[in-house]
C-alpha cells in the first residue's frame, strides 16, 4: 500500500506547498510515500522530495504536460493511484491541484475533502479538520470511502527535512487525446516575485497609500523582508495593483507567518483573507481602524512616515 | 444558447459565524443570506450574454431547503428566466455536484462561482465537469463566446492564463468577469411569476460526513508601539513573536 502525492512544479522548482503535502503524506503513516511530478523538471530538484519523506518519484516527462491541462493531469494521477496500489492521494490546494483532486476523486470513487488544515485523526474512522466560512470556522469531516483524496491548505503540515533515500523513476503512460479538452494560448506570470499564496511574510497596502505612485515605499519594506506584496480590493479595483495581489474574501487567502497591513481599514471581507496569518501587524493613522482589533502589533501613524523608518529598522537588524 | 447558473445561498460576508447544539448546527440567528458573491458574478455574466446573444435563456439552480427561495427569487429579479430548486440540504460538494449534473444536460454553458463562501470547496465546477464529461475551468476572470468556442482568462498563482475550450463547458467565475447587478423594481415584480420548479434530489451515496464545527481560538490582546519607536516593532517581531 502506498500514499500518492502530486507535487506541483513552478518555475522549475517544486512548490513549497507541495513539499508540505509530501510531509503530510509521510505523517499519515499509511504506507510508502510516492510522489508524482508532471512535465519538465530537473532530476536533482525532483529528488529533493526525498528529504520530506517520499521514497519514490514517478516522473512523466511528456512536454505536453508543461502547460497544465486539468483533465490530463487527473487521468494521469488516477492511473498512478491504480498502478501504485494507493488508497490515498494528497496534494496542495491550488488553481491546478484542487480541480485535479476533485476529478480524481470522482474517477476513483474516493471521499474528497479540500481546504484541509491538519493531519487526520484516525482513532475512530478517518477524520480531517478543514477550514470553512472563509477562515471564520472549522469543520471535522469523516471520509467514509476506502479511497481518499485530500487537498491541503497552506501549513496543514510542516515541511520538515528528514533524511531518506529516494529513487526517481520515469513513468511511461500514454496520454489520452480526448483529455486535452482545453488549450492554454498564453500564460502571463509575474516572474521573480514571491508567490502570494506561499509567502511567509506579506506586506499589504490599502487605499490609505493614496495612489499607485506611492507603492515604492511599500515595496522597499517588502524587499527588505523578502516578503510578497498584497493589497485590498479597492486598490486592485482601481488598477493601482494587479488583480492577483488582491487579498481577502473575494481574492487571495494568505497564510503567512507575518502579515503587515498598511493603510487598510480592516473590513471583515479583507480579514477573511488574512485570518490564517500567524502574526498580524497593522499600521494605520486612525486609532479606531477596525483592523487593530484583529492585530497582534499596531502602530498608529502615517504610512508615509512609518514605512521608510520601518524599512530602515529592518535593514539595520540584519 | 442555454445557460445554467448555479447559485449558493450563503451568509452575508459580514456575518458573525456561530454554532449551536454542541457545535453541530449552524446558528442562523441574525444572519442575512445572500447569493454567493462569486455566484453573483456568474449570474451577472450570464445576463450580459443573454442581452448580447438573442434567444439566450438563463436558468438558475440551487440545491437547498425551502428557505433558499428568497435568494432564488432575487436571481430571477436580476434577470434569470426560470429556476430549479433541488429540495435537499447541500451537505457536501459531491452531493451538490451530482444534483447539478442531473439537471445540467442540454445546457451549453454552466456558470458557477469560483467557490462558495460557506463551504469554500472550490470544486463543484470541476466535479460537474467530470460528471458530465465536459471541460471545466476556474477561476475565470473573462469569458467571451466565439461561435462554439469559449475564450477565457483564468487566474493562476501569481498571474493569469488565456485558455480556450469548446461548448458545452463549466466555468467557475470571479471578478472582473462582470459587474454585480442589482435588481430593479420591474425585475422584482416579474420575478414573482417566473417559473420556479422544485424537484426532489437524486439518491447519492454519502462519501463524507461532517461530525462537528469549531470556532478558531480568540485573538490575544494587541500590543501598541509608538510611532516614534518603530525599531521596537522589529525587535518584538524577532524576539517575542519570532517571525523574523
Ligand atoms: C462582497 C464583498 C466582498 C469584498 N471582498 C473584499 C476582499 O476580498 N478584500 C478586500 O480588501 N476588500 C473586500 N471588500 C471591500 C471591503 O468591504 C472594504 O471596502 C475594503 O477592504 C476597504 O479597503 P481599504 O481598507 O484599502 O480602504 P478604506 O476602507 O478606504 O481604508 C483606508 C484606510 O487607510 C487609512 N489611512 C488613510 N491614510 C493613511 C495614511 N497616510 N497612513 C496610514 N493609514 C492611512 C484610513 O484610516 C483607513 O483605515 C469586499 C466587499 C464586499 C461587499
Ligand atoms: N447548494 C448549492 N446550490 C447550487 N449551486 C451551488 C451550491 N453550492 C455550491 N454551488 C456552486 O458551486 C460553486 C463552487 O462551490 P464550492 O465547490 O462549494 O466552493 C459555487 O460558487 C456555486 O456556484
Amino acid at each position: 500500500m502506498s500514499v500518492l502525492v502530486f507535487v506541483e512544479v513552478g518555475e522549475g522548482k517544486i512548490r513549497k506547498t507541495s513539499l508540505e503535502a509530501v510531509a503530510y503524506a509521510n505523517a499519515l503513516e499509511a504506507g510508502e510515500v510516492v510522489a508524482v511530478a508532471l512535465g519538465s523538471i530537473e532530476a536533482a530538484e525532483l529528488s529533493s522530495v526525498g528529504k520530506y519523506g517520499a521514497t519514490k518519484v514517478l516522473h512523466v516527462t511528456d512536454a505536453r504536460l508543461d502547460k497544465p491541462v486539468i483533465q490530463v493531469y487527473a487521468s494521469v494521477l488516477t492511473k498512478a493511484m491504480q498502478d501504485e496500489n494507493a488508497d490515498i492521494l494528497v496534494l496542495a490546494n491550488s488553481s491546478l491541484g484542487t480541480p485535479v483532486a476533485a476529478k480524481v476523486a470522482i474517477k476513483t470513487n474516493a471521499s474528497f475533502v479540500s481546504n484541509v488544515v491538519d493531519v487526520p485523526n484516525t482513532a475512530n474512522g478517518f477524520v480531517v479538520k478543514r477550514s470553512i466560512y472563509t477562515g471564520k470556522a472549522f469543520s471535522f469531516v469523516e471520509l467514509k470511502n476506502q479511497k481518499k483524496v485530500l487537498a491541503l491548505k497552506k501549513n496543514a503540515a510542516e515541511a520538515k527535512e528528514i533524511s531518506g533515500a529516494i529513487t526517481v523513476t520515469p513513468y511511461a503512460i500514454s496520454l489520452n487525446e480526448a483529455d486535452f479538452n482545453t488549450t492554454t494560448t498564453a500564460i502571463e506570470k509575474a516572474t521573480g516575485d514571491i508567490l502570494l499564496p506561499e509567502a511567509e511574510i506579506v506586506v499589504s497596502g490599502g487605499r490609505g497609500l493614496k495612489g499607485p505612485e506611492h507603492w515604492g515605499i511599500l515595496e522597499d519594506l517588502a524587499k527588505a523582508l523578502h516578503a510578497g506584496t498584497g493589497c485590498s480590493k479597492p486598490v486592485s479595483d482601481l488598477g493601482w495593483r494587479p488583480h492577483h495581489e488582491h487579498v481577502g474574501q473575494t481574492g487571495v487567502k494568505v497564510a503567512p507567518q507575518l502579515y503587515i497591513a498598511v493603510g487598510i481599514s480592516g473590513a471583515i471581507q479583507h480579514l477573511a483573507g488574512v485570518n490564517s496569518s500567524k502574526v498580524i501587524v497593522v499600521i494605520n493613522k486612525d486609532a479606531d481602524a477596525p483592523f487593530f482589533k484583529a492585530a497582534d502589533y499596531g502602530i498608529v501613524g502615517d504610512a508615509f512616515d512609518i514605512l521608510p523608518k520601518l524599512t530602515a529598522a529592518v535593514k539595520a537588524s540584519h | 444558447m442555454k445557460i445554467l447558473v448555479c447559485i449558493s445561498h450563503v451568509p452575508d460576508t459580514t456575518s458573525k459565524i456561530n454554532f449551536t447544539e454542541n457545535g453541530t448546527k449552524f446558528d442562523t440567528t441574525g444572519v442575512q443570506f445572500i447569493i454567493g458573491p462569486y455566484d453573483d458574478y456568474a449570474l451577472a455574466r450570464a445576463i450580459e450574454l443573454k442581452e448580447a446573444i438573442p434567444g439566450t435563456l438563463v436558468t438558475v439552480i440551487n440545491i437547498g431547503p425551502a428557505e433558499t427561495e428568497s435568494t432564488i427569487r432575487k436571481a430571477l429579479a436580476i434577470g434569470a428566466d426560470d429556476a430549479i430548486r433541488v429540495n435537499a440540504d447541500p451537505t457536501d460538494s459531491f452531493f451538490v455536484a451530482s444534483q447539478i449534473a442531473e439537471h445540467a444536460k442540454g445546457y451549453d454553458l454552466i456558470l458557477m462561482g469560483r467557490e462558495s463562501i460557506d463551504y469554500n470547496g472550490g470544486v463543484v465546477h470541476a466535479m460537474v465537469g467530470e460528471l458530465l464529461g465536459i471541460p471545466s475551468l476556474s477561476p475565470v476572470m473573462k469569458l467571451e463566446i466565439d461561435g462554439s468556442k469559449v475564450k477565457m482568462e483564468r487566474e493562476i498563482e501569481g498571474g493569469h492564463e488565456n485558455v480556450e475550450a469548446n461548448l458545452p463547458l463549466v466555468a467557475g467565475c470571479q471578478e472582473p468577469i462582470a459587474e454585480w447587478k442589482i435588481p430593479n423594481m420591474r425585475g422584482i415584480m416579474s420575478a414573482r411569476t417566473k417559473p420556479l420548479k422544485v424537484v426532489e434530489p437524486k439518491a447519492v451515496d454519502k462519501t463524507v460526513v461532517v461530525q462537528k464545527f469549531e470556532l478558531p481560538p480568540a485573538k490575544g490582546a494587541i500590543r501598541m508601539i509608538s510611532a516614534d519607536n518603530v525599531a521596537e516593532l522589529v525587535t518584538l517581531l524577532k524576539t517575542e513573536a519570532k517571525v523574523l
